[in-house]
């Protein structure tokens, strides 16, 4: 694992919260409480968890866009969180960001070429302005604009479009790892289809990593090569993606795979529901932070943490009970009657276009 | 680098327009706010062409022609020296809009950077300068220009640098604000990301997309210069004698109420003008600008 592109040790991030009209620290949200990962250059991992459980905190950690409390950073085998102000805005050649918000993450005032222009003058990329506006128009085309689009501003562009634009953004310095902060989420399910295809592609051609952080597991599974489950600031599993999913370990696991939407309306599935909220990350519950939504806790569970252990094959699992519990429901597995697959097949062969991806 | 990946998106080019044209489209349509920039546009003209649409010297005394009320000869009369009223507003309108363009300049100077500066360090340098803020803005605005003007000594430039001064507070405060707000954008985040030192963030990416807001603050903030000139002139602090500032004109008109009361009301009624065409632009402006107005 020494030659990891990506190596993150024990990160934590505390957030103070303050109270009262002196603004005394009254408690800490722990967002991202001891986490480990690694990401291998060229391959994509899949950070997942429900809301507030930390993924995009720690999305912003892993660009040192935040400061953590503890733990280490190592990309290509140094300590990002040692490096001072200016050597690590040198770093950020190497580690670009995409945000959730297309509407937001795009600065409004700035022609889409001064926009990618401005990483490439930064870095001396491109250090004539014929070099800086041929690089750009290259940049359109890669995410499939067109380069006259540089004199545009933003808003002139559809969400899909500003997501392309700040894909084109990240791959200005040419970086080698990716943080993709739920880059499709906030688009139509229609174009999350094509900023994905996209994402992939530039992948297989740069040998991009990507760390995908991302609530929806449909996705992940079509773009991940392994993924961890995040629960209340702590990795819960971390599988590659088919055997996460055809083997989940963690009670976490499957309840969230239970509950990914099925496109066939006739298969009857049995579903792992939750009870209850997620706890307060201020205050989160003892022993095993899944204990009190896990329908199969004991005693221990209360009282010991569970430390994520990897059974040889990278397969890791924080749960030290997952070889009692009862086998995971299977998914998608049809079960319902033949009429009525006829039906729905014949109904979604009706919106298949003969599409052709130019990948 | 060449061939494209992705087959180009096939969207149409659906433009929206951009948001100033936006702003002055808005804006067309208020009576209130055309009827302001109408008249600035004027006044500023009557100011900028003063030496060639005057009627007389403004200085120009007459002791034939002394507080004769309006003629064919004196449109607007003349005062206790004999000097043509009319000339000495035209030629007052530069004391006034350049005392309002002056000190709203300097208060913007001022004012945004450090409200800049403040907001977006945050921490110890935040605290520091709001606490100045705050105390600057507990003395009212008069009373400290009034006090600035007559420490610094009477003189038109004196007066614009006391007004300034004395208008910069709200500046550092709105700008610390919308600095604030804008600093936890995700746009301003990719700018670091992407590798930007703080200084160019501060002033490409945080300070072009507070503009709007300042814009309309600049514009009311003109208007209350412009009466704080006339005050501070008024009160012999601003422009001095013989050269012509409306506040001056009101207060040697003020002896001679009864038996010349045109020399009151002239350059009365341009400096309620001058103000309201200032505040109705604001307003529109700040309709104008406001993107939750549809």
């Amino acid at each position: 694992m020494s030659g990891a592109l990506l190596e993150v040790k024990g990160l934590q991030k505390y957030f103070p919260v303050k109270s009262g009209a002196f603004g005394l620290v009254s408690g800490h949200v722990r967002a991202v409480d001891g986490v480990d990962f690694h990401v291998d250059a060229g391959e994509t991992l899949a950070i997942v968890g429900e809301s507030g459980c930390g993924k995009s905190t720690v999305g912003r950690l892993v660009l040192r866009l935040l400061e953590p409390t503890a733990g280490s950073v190592r990309f290509e085998g140094q300590d990002l969180l040692g490096l001072p102000e200016s050597r690590m805005r040198a770093q950020r050649r190497h580690m670009q960001v995409i945000f959730q918000d297309p509407y937001a993450s795009l600065n409004p005032r700035m022609t889409v070429g001064a926009m990618l222009g401005e990483p490439l003058m930064l870095h001396g990329l491109a250090v004539t302005d014929a070099a800086r506006r041929a690089r750009v128009g290259e940049l359109l085309e890669l995410v499939g604009l067109r380069p006259e689009h540089a004199r545009r501003y933003p808003h002139e562009f559809s969400g899909g479009q500003r997501q392309r634009l700040a894909i084109a953004r990240a791959l200005a310095v040419e970086p080698r790892l990716i943080v993709a902060d739920e880059p499709v989420s906030a688009l139509d399910v229609s174009i999350q289809a094509q900023v994905i295809n996209l994402m992939r592609s530039l992948q297989a051609r740069f040998g991009l990593a990507y760390v995908f952080i991302s609530h929806d597991l449909a996705v992940v599974k079509h773009i991940a090569d392994r993924i961890a489950v995040m629960y209340l600031g702590k990795i819960v599993e971390t599988a590659t993606t088919g055997e996460l999913f055809r083997n989940p370990r963690h009670p976490y696991t499957r309840a969230l795979l239970s509950a990914v939407p099925q496109p066939d309306p006739t298969v009857v599935r049995e579903r792992a529901l939750l009870e209850g909220d997620i706890p307060s990350a201020m205050n989160p519950p003892p022993g095993c932070r899944f204990h009190t939504r896990c329908p199969y806790a004991r005693e221990t569970c209360r009282i010991d943490v569970p430390e994520l252990s990897d059974d040889g094959a990278g397969h890791a699992t924080a749960c030290p009970w997952w070889p009692d519990l009862p086998p995971a429901p299977p998914l998608a597995e049809g079960t319902g009657n033949d009429q009525d697959r006829m039906r729905l097949a014949r109904l979604q062969a009706a919106f298949v276009t003969t599409q052709t991806e130019a990948t | 680098m060449t061939a494209a990946v992705a087959s180009t998106v096939p969207t149409a080019d659906a433009r929206e327009e951009n948001p100033w044209a936006r702003a002055w489209r808005r804006l067309k349509r208020r009576k209130g706010a055309m009827f302001g920039l109408v008249v600035v546009v004027l006044f500023v003209l009557v100011a900028i062409l003063a030496p060639l649409i005057s009627p007389y010297d403004p200085i120009a005394t007459s002791f034939t022609q002394v507080r004769k009320p309006p003629s064919w000869a004196h449109w607007l009369g003349t005062d206790e020296v004999g000097r043509d009223v009319l000339a000495r507003i035209i030629w007052g309108a530069r004391a006034s809009l350049s005392a309002g363009l002056v000190s709203v300049g300097i208060a913007l100077g001022i004012g945004v950077p450090l409200g800049l500066l403040a907001g977006y360090a945050g921490g110890w340098v935040d605290a520091v300068l709001s606490r100045i803020v705050d105390a600057m803005l507990a003395i009212p605005f008069l009373i400290l220009a009034i006090a600035l003007a007559a420490f610094l000594g009477p003189s038109l430039s004196n007066a614009m640098i006391a007004i300034g001064v004395t208008a910069t507070p709200v500046f550092i405060r709105l700008t610390r604000g919308q600095t604030i707000a804008a600093r936890v954008e995700d746009y301003v985040e990719a700018a670091r990301a992407v590798g930007n030192p703080h200084w160019r963030i501060a002033l490409r990416h945080v300070l072009p997309n507070i503009v709007p807001p300042l814009l309309v603050q600049a514009s009311l903030a003109i208007a209350g210069a412009i009466i704080a000139e006339a005050a501070l002139s008024f009160l012999g602090l601003g422009q001095q004698p013989p050269a012509p500032s409306w506040g001056s004109m009101l207060n040697s008109a003020q002896r001679f109420i009864a038996q010349a009361p045109w020399m009151a009301f002239w350059p009365g009624f341009a400096i309620f003008f001058a103000v309201l065409s200032f505040n109705l632009l604001g307003d529109g402006l700040r309709d104008a600008l406001d993107p939750r107005h549809k």
